[in-house]
C-alpha cells in the first residue's frame, strides 16, 4: 500500500487554473487554511470553488482567484458577515451559483453516487431558481397514495469536483482520515465526489492509533478516495478544529478588519512556517 | 447576579420589559409542537425557546448550537451535526425561528442581497437553509427591529418561500409549508387572512396600531379588536430573569 504523504506545496503542484474545487469544512470552522494558504502562494487562478463558504472563500475571492462560486453562504460565524468575500460580491468579482444548503449536500451526494441529480423539494418557489435559471425540474414517476399527486421536484444537479481539499484531526500515511470534533461537516463528500482529495491534518498517525482511544465511527475518509495527505499543525487555523484547537478569534478580528493587501504583505507573503510564526509575533505584541 | 438586582422578598418586580414580551411572544410560537426540534437563530428566540421547554412545551428538543441535542440543564441526548440536522429539517420535526433581513406581505424573507442580485449593492450571508426550511418545517422570523426597510413590498432576493410563491410554485411547494408567526419588537404577525397575507396578530405593551402601520412598508391587515401580547406569569419573569438570561441578552438585542 501506497504512502500518500505529500507537502502542501506537493498538493497545490497537482492543481491548476480552470479547476473545479471543493473545499470542505463549514463557515469559520475546520477549514483547510493550511491549503488555502499554499494555493494563494501559487499563480493559480478562473478557480470554481465549491464551499460552504467561511475565511477560505473570502481569501481566494480578495485574491481574485475565482472565477465561480458555489455556495449556500459564506461566514465567519462569529462575525456573521465575511467582509472580502462581500467587498468582493458587491464589486462583481466573480460569478456566483446561489444554491439552499440542503441543495448543495445532495449536489455532492449525487457526485458521490455518479448520478447526473438527485430530487429536492428544497428550491421551489424560491428565487434560487430565477438565479440559476439552469436549474430543473423532475415530475415523480410514482403517484402519492393519498391524492394521487405525482409531485414535481427540483433536479439538483451533480457537484462533481476535479479535486477537494479538506482538514482532518488525524490521519494516517495511507490516507485514512480521522475527526475528533463534534460535527463531520460533509468532508467524506467533498472527497468521494472529487477525482483527487487532499487531506490536511493536525497530526499524520499510525493506522493503529487512529482507534487506540477514539470510536471507530470517527474514522470519516476511506484512503480509497483520498489521493494525498499533508501534516499541517494549526494547518485548520484561523478557523476552528476541535478539539485540537478553538477558532483565534481576536485573529479572526484582525482578518475580518484589515484590508487584504495589508493582511496578505503581512501574514502570507512567505510560507506556511512563515504564516505560523508572524501570527505568534503578533499574538505577542497583542499582550 | 448583583444583590441590587434582586428585588426583596414581597417586592414588586419590576415592570415587564418590550424584550421579555417579545420573549414570551417568540416562546408561544413553539406551544402546543410536541416533540420537534425547536431551532431558534438569535438571542430573543433562543431565550424564547429554553423558556417555551421549561414551562408549557417541555418535550421540545434542543440543541447547543453546535452538533449536539441537550436537556435543561446541558446533558447531551443526541447528536445532530448538520447533515442530521438537514434530515430533521425535510422529515419535518423541527420549527425554526429565522432572521429576516427582508420580509414582505406573504412572507417572502431574504437574507442573502439587497440590491440586484447579479451585482448587490449590499451582499449579506447568502439563502442558507431558507428554501429548504420553508418548504419541509414550520418556519417562523423574528425581526428586532421593526421598519419599512425590513417590513417591504418585495424582497430582493427571494430566500424563505412566502404564501404566495409556494402556491404558485404547486402543491410540492405547498405541501409543508407554514409560517406560523412573525415577531417583531412591536407585534406578532400572522397571515391568518384569506389571501395568506400578513396579519397584525398582537400589539405589544405601549406600541399603537399607527405606530406599527408606520414600521411597515406594505399595506398590512388590522383587525378591528387588536389583542395585545400576553403578559407574563411570575415563574416566567423569573425564569427569564433569574435561569435562562441573568446576564440580560435580551435586553441588547431589543432596548426598553
Amino acid at each position: 500500500m501506497s504512502d500518500k504523504t505529500m507537502t502542501t506545496d506537493e498538493v497545490v503542484s497537482r492543481l491548476h487554473s480552470g479547476m473545479t474545487l471543493g473545499i470542505g469544512g463549514w463557515g469559520s470552522r475546520r477549514k483547510p487554511m493550511a491549503l488555502v494558504r499554499a494555493l494563494l502562494r501559487t499563480k493559480i487562478t478562473d478557480l470554481t470553488v465549491v464551499s460552504y463558504g467561511g475565511p477560505d472563500v473570502g481569501l481566494l475571492a480578495a485574491a481574485g482567484r475565482i472565477h465561480r462560486l458555489v455556495t449556500a453562504f459564506t461566514t465567519l460565524d462569529s462575525i456573521p458577515l465575511e467582509p472580502h468575500y462581500r467587498a468582493a460580491r458587491e464589486r462583481g468579482a466573480f460569478e456566483l451559483t446561489e444554491v439552499d444548503e440542503a441543495m448543495f449536500m445532495w449536489g455532492l451526494h449525487a457526485a458521490a453516487n455518479r448520478l447526473p441529480f438527485l430530487p429536492v423539494r428544497a428550491g421551489l418557489g424560491s428565487d434560487v431558481m430565477r438565479v440559476n435559471p439552469g436549474l430543473r425540474t423532475v415530475t415523480s414517476p410514482y403517484a402519492d397514495a393519498s391524492s394521487g399527486v405525482r409531485e414535481e421536484l427540483v433536479a439538483m444537479p451533480a457537484l462533481r469536483l476535479d479535486a477537494a481539499l479538506v482538514h482532518m484531526n488525524r490521519a494516517d500515511r495511507l490516507g485514512n482520515g480521522q475527526y475528533l470534533g463534534p460535527d463531520p461537516y460533509f468532508d467524506d463528500l467533498f472527497c468521494e465526489a472529487a477525482d483527487a482529495a487532499y487531506v490536511s491534518c493536525e497530526r499524520v498517525v499510525d493506522t493503529a492509533e487512529l482507534t487506540k482511544e477514539a470510536a471507530p465511527q470517527t474514522l470519516l475518509l476511506k484512503r480509497s478516495s483520498v489521493t494525498g495527505v499533508v501534516e499541517t499543525p494549526n494547518g485548520a487555523h484561523f478557523t476552528s478544529c476541535a478539539p485540537d484547537h478553538g477558532r483565534d478569534e481576536p485573529f479572526q478580528e484582525l482578518y475580518a478588519t484589515t484590508p487584504y493587501a495589508e493582511f496578505a504583505a503581512r501574514f502570507l507573503a512567505g510560507d506556511e512556517q512563515a504564516y505560523q510564526s508572524a501570527v505568534r509575533a503578533w499574538h505577542k505584541e497583542q499582550r | 447576579m448583583s444583590p441590587a438586582s434582586t428585588p426583596a422578598p414581597g417586592a414588586p418586580a419590576a415592570a415587564v420589559t418590550r424584550a421579555e414580551y417579545c420573549v414570551i411572544a417568540c416562546a408561544e410560537a413553539w406551544r402546543d409542537n410536541g416533540e420537534v426540534l425547536a431551532s431558534p437563530m438569535g438571542p430573543i428566540p433562543s431565550i424564547g425557546a429554553r423558556l417555551a421547554q421549561r414551562t408549557f412545551s417541555p418535550d421540545l428538543l434542543l440543541t447547543d448550537g453546535e452538533a449536539m441535542l441537550v436537556g435543561l440543564d446541558g446533558t447531551p441526548e443526541g447528536w445532530l451535526p448538520y447533515r442530521r440536522h438537514l434530515a430533521m429539517v425535510t422529515g419535518g420535526r423541527r420549527h425554526v425561528m429565522m432572521g429576516a433581513s427582508q420580509l414582505d406581505r406573504f412572507g417572502n424573507q431574504n437574507i442573502s442581497c439587497v440590491g440586484d442580485w447579479s451585482r448587490p449593492t449590499r451582499q449579506l450571508l447568502g439563502v442558507r437553509g431558507a428554501p429548504v426550511n420553508t418548504l419541509n418545517n414550520p418556519t417562523s422570523y423574528w425581526v428586532p427591529r421593526h421598519s419599512p426597510r425590513v417590513f417591504v413590498e418585495r424582497v430582493d432576493m427571494v430566500c424563505g418561500v412566502g404564501y404566495d410563491r409556494a402556491a404558485a410554485a404547486g402543491p410540492s411547494a405547498t405541501r409543508f409549508h407554514r409560517i406560523p408567526r412573525v415577531v417583531s419588537d412591536l407585534g406578532v404577525f400572522d397571515f391568518a387572512t384569506s389571501d395568506h397575507s400578513m396579519r397584525l396578530a398582537s400589539l405589544h405593551p405601549g406600541v399603537t396600531v399607527e405606530q406599527v402601520r408606520e414600521a411597515t412598508g406594505f399595506e398590512l391587515s388590522v383587525p378591528d379588536e387588536v389583542p395585545r401580547t400576553r403578559e407574563p406569569t411570575p415563574e416566567e419573569l423569573r425564569l427569564i430573569r433569574e435561569v435562562i438570561d441573568p446576564g440580560g441578552a435580551r435586553d441588547r438585542e431589543v432596548r426598553s
